[in-house]
């Protein structure tokens, strides 16, 4: 049974320039999975994403999905709003009102509440990255889709960052998360890019 | 949604103040140069004043567009708001909005200051303003076509310029007629509404013509 919060990949395969990335794809992720998405570099992760997202269109195949938190490489906070302000946007953006108790609540258990009215500018890579995770919970959308979200973590900010994938799906989330550290996360899916064959036989 | 948009613009409008201050530093530099270069311009009110100020004008847009979405582009916030807004037609909008504000509305205010300099008689002062009031609206939409396209090249001052300069040359026609009109003392009405329809024409547009160019440049990148 597939419903509107089910991901659902029917023999997708991703290009980026004209060259195939990775062979035809197939997965249903029922609301709640943990996706886990493994690849070597180049193996279309990101590329994976993004058409998920939305921002990428050379693809054959079909998916659905439901509308999707996005977290590439940049964070999409502006370095010049506080933590608070750039949350406040993305709310707007959604037109949902921003929650400011939820939210300093958030930075306080992610240890970034003293810097909830400093510039984003002024923060550590590792910082910003703790003010992204607060905005993913903060979202009415139900799929995150992280893009190496464990890149500048302390192994604190890790621990908390597992603990809140799992929130996220045992209240019927879904994540698709490119990595190259294994999350512990219970119930994981592990979906492995592997180039197209007639690529790897050279 | 265009509440938190609109503040979010406008704190980084006030934090950011370079882009206020380095366009209309060049503005006023130029006309400068202008000035010293051709002093026979400011000696008496002349023709050439309503070209040359107009002329300015554009490059200032330029310089000031190259700007427009390269912040957010670069911060990643341009590829979240594709993905995330309501409607993405309302953020590039408001993001027009403040450019225009920053820019074209300065002009507006500083053409007291500007236009004398250039050699602009007092009395076409007030057709002037109402020119660029009508006119760089325009200017700020079309323009954000090209800024929208070329956000993603690292250099792309050139090109957008070679892309939006042409798009330009209705609001120069106009907008030059209005001044020189104003400058003999005689009506202008017809060119305004002709400026007005230019400016309401390139509205319904250009967000829509932006949106896509911002896509692509997203999807590029």
């Amino acid at each position: 049974m597939t419903d509107a919060l089910t991901l659902q990949f029917d023999s997708l395969a991703c290009q980026r320039d004209g060259r195939a990335l990775f062979a035809e794809l197939n997965l249903t992720a029922p609301a709640g999975t943990c996706v886990e998405l493994l690849g070597a570099n180049g193996a279309g992760k990101s590329t994976l994403l993004r058409t998920l997202a939305g921002l990428h269109s050379q693809y054959q195949g079909t998916f659905q999905s439901p509308p999707a938190v996005y977290q590439g490489h940049r964070l999409g906070l502006d370095e010049l709003l506080t933590p608070l302000e750039n949350l406040a946007w993305f709310a707007g953006l959604e037109s949902c009102v921003f929650d400011q108790t939820k939210a300093l609540a958030l930075a306080a258990r992610l240890g970034i509440l003293a810097l909830a009215h400093t510039p984003c500018g002024k923060l550590s890579a590792g910082q910003q990255r703790r003010v992204a995770m607060i905005r993913w919970v903060l979202s009415g959308r139900r799929l995150w889709l992280l893009d190496e979200p464990l890149t500048a973590l302390d192994t604190h900010a890790q621990a908390w960052l597992n603990e809140i994938i799992a929130e996220h799906c045992q209240s019927g989330g879904s994540v698709v998360c490119a990595t190259h550290t294994d999350l512990s996360v219970p119930l994981k899916t592990v979906l492995n890019l592997r180039p197209p064959p007639e690529q790897a036989s050279w | 949604m265009v509440g938190a948009l609109l503040l979010r613009e406008w704190k980084i409008l006030l934090r950011a103040r370079a882009s206020i201050v380095n366009p209309m530093a060049f503005l006023l530099l130029s006309t400068l140069l202008f000035a010293i270069a051709a002093p026979q311009l400011v000696a008496e009110p002349s023709q050439q004043a309503s070209g040359i100020l107009w002329v300015l004008v554009l490059f200032t847009q330029l310089l000031s567009l190259d700007a427009m979405f390269r912040r957010d582009y670069d911060s990643g916030t341009l590829e979240q708001s594709l993905i995330m807004a309501d409607v993405p037609f309302v953020a590039v909008l408001i993001r027009i909005f403040v450019q225009w504000l920053g820019t074209g509305l300065v002009i507006v205010i500083a053409t007291p200051v500007i236009g004398p300099l250039l050699g602009l008689s007092w009395s076409a002062v007030p057709g002037t303003m109402l020119a660029l009031l009508l006119g760089t609206p325009a200017l700020s939409l079309l323009g954000s076509i090209g800024a929208g396209i070329t956000v993603g090249f690292s250099r792309g001052g050139i090109i957008l310029a070679l892309l939006v300069l042409p798009l330009f040359l209705p609001v120069l026609i106009f907008g030059t007629d209005i001044v020189n009109a104003a400058g003999a003392g005689l009506n202008y009405t017809a060119q305004a509404y002709w400026l007005a329809l230019i400016t309401l024409v390139a509205l319904i547009v250009s967000p829509f013509a932006a949106l896509a160019g911002l896509r692509i440049s997203v999807e590029m990148q």
